[in-house]
C-alpha cells in the first residue's frame, strides 16, 4: 500500500445523496478473480449518460470526487473501492460514509475524507461552477484546499496514521501472535469445528 | 454499570486492548462464498501466507450460481466458482459446491449445518452476515482486504459499535411478520439512522418469533446502516441449534447452554440509542422507492415528494418515483406486479416456503405473472419436497429452482427486463439491483404470494375477501 501524505487533483462533484456501492460498481461487474480492471465498472449505469460528470472532459481524469451524504452505504462490496482507485481517485470528500465502505477504503489507501454539510455544499458548489479545479488534500493538517476555500476534514487517528506509513494490516496483526495463541487455548472446547457433514434436514414444524 | 449483549460479546472475544488502536477481536467463524474471496486467496499467495484456521472458515456457492439444473454456461461465473474451488483445495477448506447437500446461501447454510450458535463472533464477506446475530452472535460483513486478514489470522482490528436497543413489544395481527417489523424500524430510524451502531431487538414481539422470523430482522439490520443486528438467545434458539451437524453434544451441550443462558443485556445496562415499535398497530409494510427505508403500509398510497420537509428526501422521493415508473397518490395495492421473487438470504428458508405454499394451495397465479421462487439452500429445497411444497407451488404456475441468491442481485441469469415491476422477498430495492431499469418492491413472504395470485400488491386478507 502506498503512504499518503498530501495529495493535489481534479475535483470531480456528484451532488447525490446515498450512492451506495451498486451505484459505484455495479454487481454485473463484480465477476472478475483478479485485483484489478475495475476501472470500466465504475458508475458504470451513469456513466451511461453523456452528461454525467465523468463523461466531461474537463472532469474526466478527476482525482478527489465531492459527494453528497452517505457515500458508499450498501453492499460491503470492496471492488467499490478498487473501482474508485483504478479509476483514479484517492480521496472521496463527503459530510458521512457507510461504515464498510469507509473500513475498506482505509485499508486499500484510499482516504475518506468527513467534512461537515456546510463545507460539502461549498466544495460540490465550487467544482460545479469551475470545472477542472483542483483540490488539494492535506492528510497530517488534516485540510482541504480548493480556491478559495480552505477547510478541515475528518478520519479517525489511526487510519490516517496508517495511510501516512503505508502499513499493511495484516503484517501489523501478525506481530501480536503470541497472543493470538494464548487466546485460541483458551477457547471453549464446546465451539465447533468445521466438518464436512451434511446438513441435518430439520424436522417439520 | 451491567453490560449490553453486543458489550458482553465483545470483551469476550478480545484478544488484544492496548489504547489508541482497535481492539484485536477473535472470529468463531468464517463463511467464504465465491464472489469476495478470490482476490483474497490471491493476496495470501502472493504473499506465501498460509490459512490460520482452516477449521473454523467454511466455504459454499451462492451469489453466482445459476438456479437452473446443468452446467454453468456464463463464462465468469464458472472461473469465480473455479477459482473457489481450487482455493479452498489448495488451502483445506471444506467447500459445499452446486449439488452437495450442504450448498446455498451463506447465511442460510451457517444455521442449517448448526455452525451458527449463541456467543460467536461470525464474519463473512457480505453484509447480511448480520443475519446470524438472530442466535445471539456478533456477526457482521467484511470486506475482501478483511477476509484476507481472517484467513491469514482469525483476527480482525475493530473499534467498538456503539449500542442501540429496538424494543418491540405486542402481538402481531395475522398476516404481518417479522419483514414487516423490520421495515418498519428502517422506516423508522432511516438507512443511515442504524450507522456505527449494532442494534438488539427484544421486546415480546421478538421473544415470540421463531429463528427463521428472528433471522430475516436481523438480516435487514444492515440496511438501516447497522453493523450488526441481534437477538438473545433463549429456548427457542438452543431448541433451533439442538441436533444440528455441529451442535455441541453431550457435556458439551451442557457447558454451552449454560454459558448462553448469561448472554443477555444486563437489567442496569445502558443503550447509546433506544427506538420503540408497536407491534399491535403494525400492518404489512412496502417499499415504493429506491432504497429501503422509502415505505409505507400497504394500506396507504405512492407518497408526494413534496411532503417530504428534509431537501434531500425529497430529491431522493421524486427521483426514487421517476425511476419506479410511479405516481404521486396512487393506491399502493392498485400496482400491477410483473415478477414475484419469493428467495434470498432474508426469506428463502422453509418457513418461507410454507407461509408462501399455504397462501398459493389450490390458487393459480394471475394471467401473465412470473413467480420464482428460489429454495435459500438445497436442504431447504429438499425439504420442500418432502413436505410436498414444491408441488403447490408448480401446481399455482410457479417456478420452482435450485437454492442460491438469485434474482436478489441478478448477478446470474434471474434478471428482470428493464422497466419491469417485482415483489420480491430480498432485502434491496437499489436501482438497477435485479437487473438494468429493474423495479423492485420490498415484501414479506405472505403479500409475495397473495400478489402473486392477484397480480397487484396485496395482502393474504385481499384474498379472502375477492372470494374467488
Ligand atoms: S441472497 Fe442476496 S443479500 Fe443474501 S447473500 Fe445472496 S445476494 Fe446477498
Amino acid at each position: 500500500m502506498d503512504a499518503f501524505s498530501t495529495h493535489t487533483g481534479i475535483g470531480v462533484p456528484i451532488r447525490r445523496s446515498n450512492i451506495d456501492t451498486d451505484q459505484i460498481i455495479p454487481a454485473s461487474y463484480l465477476k472478475r478473480v483478479s485485483r484489478t480492471g475495475f476501472e470500466d465498472g465504475l458508475f458504470a449505469r451513469w456513466r451511461e449518460k453523456a452528461d454525467f460528470v465523468l463523461n466531461q472532459p474537463a472532469y474526466a481524469a478527476g482525482s478527489v470526487l465531492v459527494t453528497g451524504p452517505d457515500f458508499g452505504t450498501g453492499s460491503s462490496r470492496e471492488h467499490a473501492v478498487w473501482a474508485l482507485q483504478q479509476y483514479g481517485f484517492r480521496v472521496v470528500i463527503s459530510a458521512r460514509f457507510g461504515d464498510i465502505f469507509r473500513g475498506n477504503s482505509g485499508k486499500a489507501g484510499l482516504l475518506c475524507a468527513q467534512v461537515s454539510h456546510d463545507d460539502a455544499e461549498l466544495l460540490l458548489k465550487y467544482l460545479e461552477n469551475e470545472p477542472g479545479a483542483e483540490v488539494s488534500v492535506d492528510l497530517e493538517a488534516r485540510q482541504i484546499i480548493a480556491g478559495d476555500i480552505v477547510t478541515t476534514f475528518e478520519v479517525d487517528e489511526y487510519t490516517a496514521w496508517r495511510l501516512e506509513n503505508g502499513l499493511d494490516d495484516i503484517s501489523l496483526t501478525m506481530q501480536h501472535d503470541e497472543d493470538i495463541a494464548a487466546y485460541e487455548g483458551a477457547r471453549p472446547a464446546y465451539k465447533p469445528v468445521v466438518r464436512d457433514v451434511k446438513p441435518v434436514v430439520p424436522t417439520q414444524a | 454499570m451491567g453490560n449490553t449483549l453486543a458489550e458482553k460479546l465483545w470483551q469476550s472475544h478480545v484478544v488484544r486492548q492496548v489504547e489508541g488502536e482497535p481492539d484485536l477481536l477473535y472470529i468463531d467463524l468464517h463463511l467464504v462464498h465465491e464472489v469476495t474471496s478470490p482476490q483474497a486467496f490471491e493476496g495470501l499467495r502472493t504473499a506465501g501466507r498460509p490459512v490460520r484456521r482452516p477449521d473454523l472458515t467454511v466455504a459454499t456457492e451462492d451469489h453466482n450460481v445459476p438456479t437452473t439444473l446443468g452446467p454453468v454456461t456464463d463464462l465468469v461465473s464458472r472461473t469465480q466458482l473455479e477459482a473457489l474451488k481450487a482455493n479452498c483445495k489448495e488451502f483445506g477448506i471444506v467447500h459445499h459446491e452446486r449439488g452437495n447437500l450442504g450448498q446455498g446461501i451463506v447465511h442460510v447454510i451457517g444455521p442449517e449445518l448448526g455452525l451458527t450458535q449463541p456467543g460467536m463472533t461470525i464474519v463473512c464477506g457480505d453484509s447480511h452476515t448480520s443475519t446470524h446475530g438472530a442466535f445471539g452472535a456478533l456477526a457482521f460483513g467484511i470486506g475482501t482486504s478483511e477476509v484476507e486478514h481472517v484467513l491469514a489470522t482469525q483476527t480482525l482490528p475493530l473499534k467498538p459499535f456503539k449500542t442501540m436497543a429496538i424494543n418491540v413489544n405486542g402481538t402481531l395481527a395475522p398476516g404481518v411478520s417479522s419483514k414487516d417489523i423490520i421495515l418498519a424500524v428502517i422506516n423508522k430510524i432511516g438507512t443511515g439512522g442504524g450507522q456505527g451502531y449494532v442494534l438488539e431487538y427484544r421486546g415480546s414481539a421478538i421473544e415470540s418469533l421463531s429463528m427463521e422470523g428472528r433471522m430475516t430482522i436481523c438480516n435487514m439490520s444492515i440496511e438501516a446502516g447497522a453493523r450488526a443486528g441481534m437477538v438473545a438467545p433463549d429456548q427457542t434458539t438452543f431448541g433451533y441449534v439442538q441436533g444440528r451437524a455441529h451442535a455441541p453434544t453431550g457435556a458439551d451441550w451442557d457447558a454451552a447452554v449454560e454459558a448462553w443462558t448469561t448472554l443477555r443485556t444486563d437489567d442496569d445496562a445502558v443503550f447509546d440509542a433506544e427506538v420503540d415499535i408497536d407491534a399491535d398497530s403494525l400492518t404489512p409494510f412496502v417499499t415504493w422507492g429506491t432504497n429501503p427505508g422509502q415505505s409505507v403500509p400497504l394500506g396507504e398510497s405512492v407518497p408526494d415528494p413534496d411532503t417530504f420537509g428534509d431537501e434531500d428526501d425529497k430529491g431522493a422521493a421524486s427521483r426514487a418515483l421517476e425511476y419506479m415508473g410511479l405516481t404521486a397518490g396512487t393506491p399502493m395495492r392498485d400496482l400491477d406486479i410483473d415478477v414475484v421473487f419469493l428467495g434470498s438470504c432474508t426469506n428463502g428458508r422453509i418457513e418461507d416456503l410454507r407461509i408462501a405454499a399455504g397462501i398459493l394451495q389450490g390458487r393459480r397465479l394471475a394471467d401473465g405473472l412470473q413467480m420464482l421462487i428460489v429454495p435459500g439452500s438445497h436442504a431447504v429445497r429438499l425439504q420442500a419436497q418432502d413436505e410436498g411444497l414444491d408441488k403447490i407451488f408448480l401446481d399455482a404456475g410457479a417456478e420452482w429452482r435450485l437454492a442460491g441468491c438469485s434474482m436478489c442481485l441478478g448477478m446470474n441469469p434471474d434478471q428482470l427486463k428493464p422497466e419491469q415491476r417485482c415483489a420480491s422477498t430480498s432485502n434491496r430495492n437499489f436501482e438497477g439491483r435485479q437487473g438494468a431499469k429493474s423495479r423492485t418492491h420490498l415484501v414479506s413472504p405472505e403479500v409475495a404470494a397473495a400478489t402473486a395470485i392477484r397480480g397487484t400488491l396485496s395482502s393474504p386478507a385481499d384474498l379472502m375477501e375477492g372470494a374467488k
